[in-house]
Order: C-alpha cells, then structure tokens, then sequence
C-alpha cells in the first residue's frame, strides 16, 4: 500500500508538532509544560491575556511570570490575539487541564461571561485582570483605577490648555471596562473645564495603527485642535505619528498606561502627560491573588491600583523604574 | 478519476476509500501522539472541548465544501457567520422582534449575502475570488454599522444554542455533526449536488449536458452563506452575544479544512466526511499545541505548514493522476 497524502501530512503535521515543542519548551522561561509538575507547591495557574501585541500587556506578563516563579507555581501564559472566541477556547482547555486558578484579562467583558461561569461551575477560582468581567462573579477584579486615573487625564489636560480649546478623544476597544471607566473618568474631569469643546470622540481600539488612521482624519476635519486624549499609549503614540512636530508643543497630547515608549515619548516632548498604570504590578498582584484564591483562602473582591502621572519634569524616574 | 453520475457505489471502492480517508489516518495519528505527550489529552472532557472548538470551523467549512467543489472559493464566510449574528441580536434586542424571528431574520441574511455572491459569479460573471472579496467587505463593515462596533448580548434563548445538555452534549458539536450528515446527503443525494461536482469538473461539459450552471451556482453560494449564517449564530451563543469583528480570518481555516480533507481547489473533488475530519484536525493541533504550552506564534506556524503540505501534496497527486 503506498503512503499516500493524509498519512502524509499527518507525519509531517507530528514531526513539526514535536519540533515545536521541544522548542517552545527548551526556550521559554517560566511558562510550564502541563505534564509533569515542577513547581514547588505543583499549583498551575492559566493566564489568558487579550493580546501581546501591546507593551503594556508584554509588561503584564512579565509581572505575572516574575511572580509566579517567585511564588513557585507554574503559570501558563496564552494570547488570545484579541479574538473573544479563541479566549473562551483556552479557558476551556485551562478548565478542562485541571489548573488550580484562572487569570483572565477579557479581550470583551461580556464576552467572557461564559467562560468565567465554567470555570465556576468547576470550582475554580477567577481573577480578572486589567478589564472586568461583566454577567458573572469573578473572585477578584485586579485593574488600574481607570475612572480616577480618566478624571486625572481631563485635569491635566485643562491645565495645559488654560482652560480653553477644542480636542479630540480617541477611545479604547467599546465593550471593554477599561476604554468605558477611562471616558466616564474622563468626561466627569473635562466637564469642569467648560471652556473646553470636544469636538470628536472615535475609538482607536487601543491600537497605533487605527489611531494614526483615525487622528489623520479627524485633524483634517477639524485643523483647529489644541489638544488629544488617548485611552492609552499606544493610540497616544497613533496620534503623536499623524500630527507630526505639532504633537506636544502646539497641540497637546495626554495619554494613558506608562509603557516605555509612552514614556519615551513623554521624554522627547511629544506627549505631555502620560497617566502611568502599573502594569508589572499588576501581574504580581493577580498571580498573588489566585494563588491565595487556589488554596482556598478569601482574597478582596476588588483590588484597585492607584495610577500616577509622569510629564517631562519626573518622567525620569518612571523610566529608571520599569 | 472522479466519478461525477456514480457515488460510493463503485467497485474497488476500498482504493478510493482508503485514499480519500488518508485524512482519517493523519487525525488518527495526531491523536496518539499528542496523547503521548500530554496526559490530558486523551480525557473525554478534553475530546469534547476539541468538538466544540472545531464547530464553527467545521459548519463554515461544510458550506465552503460546496463551492470549492464547484472549484469556486468564498471569502465572506467569516464576515457573513459575523453579520448575521450582529443582525440576530439586533433584531431581538433593539428591534424587539421575538427570537424565533429574529433567529429567521439572522439565517435569510446568510442566505441573501450568499446569493449576492452566486449572482456576482453566475451572471456577473467575476471571478469567485473577487466577488467574495467584495461580500466580505460588504458584510464586515455593515456588521460593524448595526453594531456601532460593539458587542449585542444575544436573547437568553438562542445562547442556549452555546450550552452542554447534562455534562456531555455539547449544542455545539450536535449541531455540527447534523450540518455534516446534511452536507453529505446534499453532495451525494440531491440534483444539487451532483451538479456541483459536474460543474468543478468540467463547467463546459456539465453545460452542454444540461445542467443549467448559473442557477446552481446560485444554489451553491446561497448554501455557503446559510452555513455561514448558522456558524456565526453558533459562535455567537459560545459567547452570549454577538461581536462585530467575529470570525475574522475563519474563512481561511475553512478553506484550510476542506483542502486538508481531500478536497481540490481546481474542483471536482471533496466530501463532507474529508471536510469534517479535515476541521478536526485544525483544531486538533490547536488544542493539542495549547496543553503542551507551545506559544501561540509557533501554532501559527504549524498550522501554515500543514496547510502547505495538504495542497502541495493534492497538486501532486493532481500532476500524477490519470
């Protein structure tokens, strides 16, 4: 009989399944293979994270791994490509392992709702991090303290205007926590400046690119702007891009998350304020929490994290630190 | 040789079993190595989440399975399985329209955007590639208009649609196995059917015997979009709502999924159980390479190489037939 196609391609298909993981296994650092446990207290902790693609989420991870091994507890760290459906997959493959905690970072909020009740159902416990999780009761919501930290941006940027101008908002991905708690902050903290107009309000989804699509567009409506607000850095530095050398200095730019290009930014004068999460602190504190959560003790059903505001005078220090 | 008036009733039909079922032995030998190397693979609570994770691929696959046998190709199923979620959720919640119709509202749109594809292609006569290019443009941005770009909580009675009946009947991989055994009863009972392998065979010759080819075609394309619509209503009932930006880049995957099964992109060939075994491969692998932990930038990359291999080793085999 010869060997035909399929049989083929499913060697093949194991030859570079193999090779994969035995590199995937041989070069990473913390993440663990789930046979087999290493780890000191043999706890597994599943972390779904929304997306690498954002340093600020890369920073996150970097937290949670830290801390993990640490702690000594095997944490395996997937992307869910910001894909809702492709996360409720690795919940359920998390679920289905046995892992002892869950760390989600909702790529939608409802749309995580499900997976958070099967992990309940089988009595494991939740931590949400970054974003919340809206229909179902996660065990701890660990997330920056985005309406403050949303109010704090409009004082600033009321302060660099005087008081007066038009701006525009780019907006973070619509259904997340975050991008909502950002603008309700935002829109109570703007509200006491009435000499401010904003003039366009559009999400960017959190990404450089469609907000550098998107500023360009809205600057060519609107040529007279003084200043931006960006939900986070990336859109900041979207924006930064489409405005070219007016970014900073003739038309303010506020921005959000503290991630080491953001702050770069902040460093050479084309954003003025960045309103720095923390997010490496944030990993560390939602490993911690479902690993008090695994053996059973209670842990805060909300855990807040102050935000702080770099400009150019103590940009220094943010940088020194991450 | 592919026999167009004659299904499954040839003599030495264990040769053309055993070449068309290779894909069989491919997913067979996936199996036993990934359960080799994991130990939670091979548990019924695992196997059955690969079901569920193969579904909406699957269901998008069995209705891409018809036009690839026609030796067209349909880009908008991933958009279309997005719009008429999107559309079904709106009209159930904004439009306040009760589920049963709304659910009907959401199908006929899977429907009239496959028409709109078959008439492009028949009597437009575009080539199916940019047709369905254009569809999916078409269906990605009015998803995106309905929804205002978020999610729609779908009606408590459709979600059930993403449930487990007991622990052990995932809705999801029911209504899979059902499209499947229907696609197989279309392919291989139905006028319909037969057509669609004369047309992909030879789309001159199935003229001149009188098939009347624009009007099949239109039957065609419509089933792919009334797959897609069901594939996007199951996706949707995973995740209690509905989300503009779905199934981006599944049309691939369900490209990929008929290819690896058996079929031919020139036509001709194809079944609903090489489709099938050819979806579960996919995901498979993916569920596979998440237990062991490798990075989600190395499945990318094994599945491209399987991808590969399929149609490179069907071109071959093509070169090589009689």
């Amino acid at each position: 009989m010869k060997i035909t196609k399929p049989a083929f391609v499913g060697a093949a298909a194991l030859a570079v399944a193999v090779t994969a993981a035995a590199c995937s296994s041989s070069s990473s650092s913390a993440s663990a293979s789930a046979s087999g446990t290493s780890g000191g207290s043999g706890i597994t902790v599943g972390v779904t994270i929304s997306t690498l693609n954002n340093p600020y989420f890369v920073q996150f991870k970097n937290g949670v791994q830290a801390e993990a091994s640490k702690l000594g507890v095997n944490a395996t760290v997937t992307d869910a490509n910001n894909d809702a459906s492709q996360q409720a997959d690795q919940v359920q493959n998390f679920v289905s392992q046995g892992d002892k905690a869950i760390i989600i970072n909702p790529v939608d909020s409802s749309a995580a709702a499900p997976s958070v009740t099967l992990a309940s159902r089988s009595h494991i416990p939740v931590i949400s991090a970054d974003r919340g999780v809206t229909g179902a009761t996660v065990t701890q919501t660990v997330a920056s303290d985005n309406v403050t930290g949303g109010k704090l941006a409009a004082q600033q940027l009321g302060k660099l205007l005087g008081g007066k101008g038009k701006i525009i908002v780019l907006e973070g991905t619509p259904g997340t926590s975050a991008a909502n708690d950002r603008e309700k902050g935002f829109t109570e903290g703007i509200a006491e400046f009435p000499g401010i107009q904003v003039v366009a309000q559009q999400s960017a989804n959190f990404d450089r690119t469609d907000a550098l699509n998107v500023t360009t567009n809205l600057y060519q409506a609107h040529p007279d702007i003084n200043g931006v607000f960006a939900a986070n850095d990336e859109m900041g530095l979207g924006a930064v891009k489409a405005l070219g050398a007016k970014a900073g200095h003739q038309i303010k730019v506020v921005a959000f998350d503290g991630t080491p290009d953001g702050l770069q930014a902040v460093q050479a004068g084309q954003i003025n304020v960045d309103i720095a999460q923390q997010p490496n602190l944030l990993g560390q504190l939602a490993v911690e929490a479902a690993v008090q959560a695994a053996k059973g003790h209670k842990v805060p059903v909300n855990n807040a994290i102050p935000v702080k505001i770099a400009t150019a005078a103590n940009v220094k220090q943010f940088l020194s630190a991450s | 040789m592919t026999a167009v008036t004659l299904r499954g009733r040839l003599p030495g039909r264990l040769q053309t079993a055993l070449g068309e079922n290779g894909a069989l032995l491919g997913l067979v030998a996936i199996v036993v190595v990934m359960s080799l190397l994991s130990g939670n693979f091979l548990t019924v609570t695992n196997l059955l989440n690969v079901g569920v994770q193969a579904a909406v691929t699957a269901i998008l696959a069995f209705g891409s399975t018809f036009v690839i046998v026609t030796a067209g190709i349909d880009l908008s199923v991933g958009a279309v399985a997005a719009l008429a979620a999107v559309v079904l959720a709106w009209s159930a919640g904004s439009a306040g329209l009760p589920w049963p119709i709304a659910l009907i509202i959401g199908l006929a749109v899977g429907v009239v955007a496959g028409l709109l594809n078959g008439v492009l292609v028949s009597f437009g006569k575009l080539p199916p590639f940019i047709a369905t290019l254009a569809t999916q443009g078409v269906g990605r941005g009015l998803a995106l208009v309905i929804s205002a770009g978020s999610p729609i909580i779908l009606p408590g009675a459709v979600s059930h649609l993403g449930d487990t009946i007991g622990s052990y009947l995932p809705v999801p991989v029911i209504v899979m196995l059902v499209m499947g055994v229907i696609t197989a009863f279309l392919l291989s009972r139905t006028y319909s059917g037969r057509a669609m392998y004369a047309i992909g065979g030879n789309e001159e010759a199935a003229r001149l015997s009188g098939i009347k080819i624009n009007r099949q075609k239109l039957v065609t394309y419509a089933l792919s979009g009334l797959f897609a619509a069901i594939a996007g209503i199951v996706l949707a009932s995973r995740l209690d709502s509905a989300q503009p930006d779905a199934a981006t880049g599944y049309e691939l995957d369900a490209i990929a999924a008929v290819v690896i099964g058996g079929a031919s992109l020139s036509g001709g060939k194809g079944r609903a159980f090489g489709t099938f075994v050819g979806a579960l491969i996919l995901a498979t692998l993916r569920n596979g390479l998440n237990l062991l932990s490798v990075s989600s930038f190395w499945q990318e990359v094994v599945i491209g190489v399987v991808i590969a291999l399929a149609v490179l080793i069907d071109s071959l085999r093509q070169r090589n037939a009689a």
